[in-house]
């Protein structure tokens, strides 16, 4: 079955089983590895990207449904000429990331949030990412870092 | 495996008709979590995301109808007036699932544990069935028939839950082991219907199938009036009137021990959740 998508703004076709996961499309057919799979249950938050703009597990869907939308993975953050995203480039600054496992799912769910709500609090943030698991830094700076990317975006002209 | 990706909710019906063994998917967030761990391997799946019809939800001469494919994020934006949903929605999984699980979906897996059935259960709500032969509606008791088994036939979809408009405050507040992290070990719906002058107490993860509390609820009501605070809202219930509602909220389930937590600390819940729920309802209306 050939599935159309826009893959950070460019069309892709990919032929797929109709039993295949966005996940699994998105790394082995696109080799876009950035997108990681941790628990493939939904739980851990480290395969999400964004559909239409709202953050989805991709592990927990199949391509075909996504077919015709719009879909944004991490490689879509920075942009064309390799400039970080504000977000990647404050999870470097504030240490938001040990091994980076997690991280791709934390940055797409946090450009979901920042999208929505450009000031949120700490607490806001806390409860924004509490679906997504991080084995690693212990969350403090994964929270300063969003908290840092939302100060920044805010003061950009 | 088959995949059908239809556009409107006649085509869809048409589908189910011609293939009953197909399982509808509309969020995936409870048919890929089998699917992946390979406790299901259904022959096709019919897409339900695509379906305008089912995605609505409307007012309609004093209820309101609840569309099967709605989110929980939606519920949140679009009906933060209903407390007891927006209260309940935001309490499912995290943003990622909440962006893609249904009303629908909580309806078609029948868990004791959905988040969605005890607040349907204390609006009295019926669930709306559609086929290619018609629609039919039981109340949510009749659909709700045992552990993750409902009353649908396998030629009909869920449209959706419809309820008759309740004036007064209410929540819904559950218990779980973490933030996000999947099912509630008890949860509990309270409504104060100020028409009728009843209270409404339903109880989801402590017996088979969602429970009401009947008898709690026609304690609280009689007590609410022997206090006189049906009409006057500044008249309050004792700790003890609230405590003891807590005690008989308890008596309508029927716990069992599991993974998640024992029958015993489950009966305590119950008894926390009921007595704050009424506590909250009655400080609402105090304003
Ligand atoms: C990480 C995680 C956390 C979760 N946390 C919670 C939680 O806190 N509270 C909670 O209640 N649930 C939770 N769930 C379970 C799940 O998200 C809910 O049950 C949700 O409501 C399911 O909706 P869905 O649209 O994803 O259903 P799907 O998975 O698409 O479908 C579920 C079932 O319903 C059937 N179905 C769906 N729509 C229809 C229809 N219109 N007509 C007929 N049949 C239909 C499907 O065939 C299937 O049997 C969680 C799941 C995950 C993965
Ligand atoms: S891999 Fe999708 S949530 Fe863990
Ligand atoms: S940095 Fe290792 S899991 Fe988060």
């Amino acid at each position: 079955m050939d599935v159309t998508l826009s893959v950070n703004g460019v069309s892709r076709t990919a032929s797929v089983e109709p039993r295949i996961t966005l996940a699994d499309v998105l790394r082995d057919e696109l080799g876009l590895t950035g997108t990681h799979v941790g628990c493939e249950h939904g739980v851990c938050g480290a395969c999400t990207v964004l559909l239409d703009g709202r953050s989805v597990r991709s592990c927990l869907l199949f391509a075909v449904q996504a077919a015709g939308q719009e879909v944004t993975t991490v490689e879509g953050l920075a942009a064309a000429d390799g400039t970080l995203h504000p977000l990647q480039k404050a999870f470097h600054d504030a240490h938001g990331l040990q091994c980076g496992f997690c991280t791709p799912g934390f940055l797409m769910a946090a450009r979901e949030l920042l999208d929505e709500n450009p000031s949120p609090t700490e607490s806001e943030v806390r409860t924004w990412l509490s679906g997504n698991l991080c084995r690693c830094t212990g969350y403090q700076n994964i929270v300063d870092a969003v908290l840092l990317a939302a100060e920044r975006m805010r003061g950009a002209p | 495996m088959d995949v059908y990706l239809p556009r409107t909710l006649p085509e869809a019906l048409e589908l189910k008709a011609r293939h009953p063994e197909a399982m509808p998917i509309a969020g995936g967030t409870d048919v890929m979590v089998d699917i992946n761990f390979d406790r299901h391997r259904p022959t096709a799946l019919i897409d339900l995301t695509r379906i305008p019809e089912l995605a609505v939800w409307r007012r309609e001469d004093g209820h309101i109808f609840l569309g099967a494919g709605v989110t929980y994020t939606r519920i949140m934006q679009e009906l933060p007036g209903l407390r007891a949903w927006f209260q309940a929605a935001r309490t499912v999984g995290s943003p990622q699932i909440r962006n893609r699980a249904t009303v629908g979906g909580n309806l078609g897996t029948a868990s004791p544990a959905g988040d969605a059935l005890p607040v349907i259960a204390a609006h009295d709500g019926e669930v709306i069935m559609i086929s290619a032969r018609g629609e039919r509606s039981l109340a949510w008791h009749e659909f709700l028939v045992g552990v993750k088994r409902n009353a649908l036939h396998p030629d009909e979809l869920i449209a959706g839950v419809r309820w008759r408009t309740v004036r007064g405050p209410g929540s819904f507040s559950k218990i779980g082991t973490r933030n996000a992290m999947v099912i509630s070990m008890a949860g509990l719906c309270l409504l104060l219907d100020e028409e009728a002058r009843a209270v409404r107490v339903a109880l989801g993860s402590v017996a088979p199938t969602i429970v009401r509390a009947a008898e709690a609820e026609a304690f609280a009501a009689a007590e609410i009036a022997r206090a006189g605070a049906w009409d006057d809202p500044k008249a309050t219930l004792s700790e003890g009137t609230l405590a003891e509602f807590g005690e008989r909220v308890t008596g309508a389930a029927k716990p069992i021990d599991d993974i998640r937590g024992t029958a015993r600390y489950r009966r305590h819940a119950c008894v926390v959740l009921g007595r704050r729920a009424l506590a909250w309802a009655l400080a609402d209306r105090r304003g």
